[in-house]
């Protein structure tokens, strides 16, 4: 999008550029002003005007639709009813503890107040209605005034809760002893026996959102684990159970998916190993567990061999996974019942090859497709400083042989 | 050998279903004298049929196949044995080889393959599937530090030759590829196979010792 200093463009919130809401990244590109004078300037002008600007800017954000979006969020937030509610308790409350405080006759919190009241309802609502990449720009933004108190231990959070206490406490006591006066206690505790109406009377209200809120983001965390579930049950058995449907009539096929699933059921259910993952340490182990999953996903006998072995680093890792690709490729295009899979541990270099008696093909007219996952596989190797070559003709399978030199640091 | 020319066969595993799938495999080619699934009456029948090769399950519940070629072999060395498995570990496959069978296939291996096998281990070559040779190339890896003193080079160490061939059939080379390969007759690599072989039974090499031995104990 062409968006030039003084554009004829809307003035539209820029994501991409943005600390907060990106008000001030649109409003620059929209005026030409340099967005970070223009944040200084901002910065300034809320400071001296006790919160208005900061109150402007959320409502701003709250009218002003994203630069990729149509609709502002408050058009969506109209709809939100929970939301609105949700901001009008919280206004409610802290529009309580305003008069409360107010009765302390302290003029800079008097000041501040009605721009926070709006700033904090004007965020509920953006939070509960922006999109989930705003919400996480937002959650930045809070972490470090709040904390990530779900993550925290109990042990921590206890003495932040004790500390504030103590503060909160000997606060009270200084501003009581500094108007020594017993009078005020009368307001004082008028404020307190306000609040206390409020939560009697709304208090049931608030625990019912807050309940709601919980069992809303429980409900989400159970839709996910279950999506999650589904899609890893989907690769795995069920694709096995499909494949032993086919091969009915094979019992040894039979038992032998039926093995290999049941061992990757099991690495996941009590390992917590996820399907297709390669978290072997050693060359071998990797080896081995390329054989199971290609055995496992495509229904196909892996002949492998490893000779020798050493610890994988990232190099060799990449060797190991051209290798995989190597073999999945074997065990879908070449039409083949068995692929095999040599891999060779030597003192200066690792050598992988992957060999089938399928179809082959004519390595110099390769069709586009095949060219692709050919190249992808010596690119891998190439970039790590090993190489690669695919011998294959019509008729006679093929084989591709991967070579990756070992780092002298980690030789034997 | 029958009039048809067909080897005599006879199958000794411990899973009936896996005895009807190789005779079902084999019928046609071989002529299957009998069967037996366990290690005493495998040598019992062994003795009384005299076949030509023993299909022979590396784990069995009597002792595994070793006893069964140990037991035979001083009385019928005219019995050729073929170790055939699903295990996954040297130690049991380099026993099997070392108590005198002539080779060694995986149980996945396709039919005709296996007839191949049975007719070559029939015509006194040795077989030897990519595992074997990955277990040997293992066994045999150049290293110094397990060498013992009474070391013989004719028997403890295999030649480039030998090692180039063993490689290709790791690699899933047939005989005839890996002679095209190496530009040599497939007799040439017959008898590659079979000194690896003898090397791979007569060695004293600490690797193959420390295999048999624990095997034995157990």
């Amino acid at each position: 999008m062409a968006t030039g200093p003084g554009s004829k463009l809307p003035w539209r919130r820029e994501r991409d550029r943005a600390l907060a809401g990106g008000v001030l990244a649109g409003l620059s590109t929209k005026t030409g002003i340099d967005l970070t004078a223009l944040r200084i300037v901002v910065a300034v002008i809320s400071l001296l005007t006790s919160g208005y600007v900061l109150a402007a800017y959320v409502l701003t954000w709250l009218l002003l639709p994203a630069s990729n979006e149509t609709g502002s969020i408050a058009s969506r937030a109209a709809s939100d009813k929970r939301g609105i509610g949700l901001a009008a308790a919280l206004a409610t409350v802290l529009g309580a503890v305003l008069i409360g405080v107010g009765a302390l006759d302290i003029p800079w919190i008097n000041a501040l107040a009605w721009p926070l009241v709006i700033s904090a309802c004007g965020l509920v609502l953006i939070w509960r209605n922006s999109e989930p990449g705003e919400q996480q720009r937002m959650q930045q933004l809070a972490e470090p005034v709040l904390g990530n108190v779900a993550g925290q231990k109990p042990g921590r959070i206890v003495p932040r809760i004790a500390v504030g206490a103590g503060l909160l406490a000997a606060g009270l006591t200084m501003l009581l002893v500094g108007h020594e006066r017993v009078q005020l206690l009368v307001p004082l505790g008028g404020v307190v026996l306000l609040l206390g109406a409020i939560a009697v009377v709304l208090g049931p209200w608030w625990m019912r959102i807050a309940r709601d809120l919980v069992e809303e983001r429980q409900a989400r965390i159970r839709a996910e684990e279950r999506a999650d579930m589904a899609a890893r049950v989907h690769d795995s058995v069920l694709q096995t159970l499909a494949l032993i449907q086919r091969r009915a009539s094979d019992p040894h096929q039979v038992v032998r998916l039926a093995r290999v699933q049941e061992r990757e059921l099991r690495a996941w259910l009590f390992e917590g190993k996820e399907p297709g993952s390669l978290q072997a340490d050693g060359v071998a182990a990797g080896v081995r567990q390329i054989q199971q999953d290609v055995e496992a996903r495509h229904g196909i006998t892996v002949d492998a061999v490893t000779v020798g072995d050493c610890e994988l680093d990232e190099e060799l890792g990449a060797l190991l996974a051209a290798a995989r690709e190597a073999t999945v490729n074997a065990a879908k295009w070449s039409g083949a019942d068995t692929v095999s899979l040599f891999a060779e541990v030597e003192p200066d270099a690792v050598s992988v090859y992957v060999r089938d008696r399928g179809c082959g093909f004519d390595p110099d007219a390769v069709p586009a497709d095949r060219k692709g996952l050919a190249e992808s596989v010596r690119a891998r190797v190439a970039r790590r400083g090993g190489s690669a070559s695919v011998r294959s003709a019509p008729g006679e399978g093929t084989e591709v042989s991967l070579t990756m030199p070992r780092q002298p640091a980690r030789r034997p | 050998m029958t009039a048809a020319g067909q080897p005599r066969v006879f199958l000794v595993d411990d899973h009936a279903m896996f005895r009807a799938g190789v005779r079902s495999e084999l019928a046609g080619h071989v002529e299957v004298v009998g069967e037996a699934e366990d290690v005493a009456p495998a040598i019992a029948a062994i003795s009384a049929s005299v076949p030509d090769v023993v299909l022979l399950d590396v784990h069995l519940p009597g002792g595994g196949g070793q006893a069964v070629v140990a037991a035979v072999r001083p009385e019928l060395p005219q019995v050729r044995f073929l170790a055939l498995s699903a295990s996954d570990a040297p130690e049991d496959v380099i026993a099997v080889i070392r108590a005198g069978a002539r080779g060694y296939v995986t149980k996945t291996i396709s039919g005709p393959e296996l007839i191949d096998a049975v007719q070559r281990v029939a015509a006194g070559d040795a077989v030897f599937s990519p595992r074997l040779a990955g277990f040997v190339l293992d066994a045999f890896a150049s290293g110094q530090a397990d060498l013992q003193p009474t070391f013989d080079p004719e028997l403890d160490q295999l030649t480039t030759r030998e090692r180039e061939v063993l490689r290709l059939i790791a690699r899933g080379y047939t005989y005839k590829e890996i002679a095209r390969e190496l530009f040599i007759s497939v007799k040439t690599v017959e008898s590659h196979v079979s000194s690896v072989l003898r090397k791979l039974q007569l060695s004293t090499r600490h690797q193959l010792t420390r295999w048999a031995t624990e095997r034995r104990l157990n």
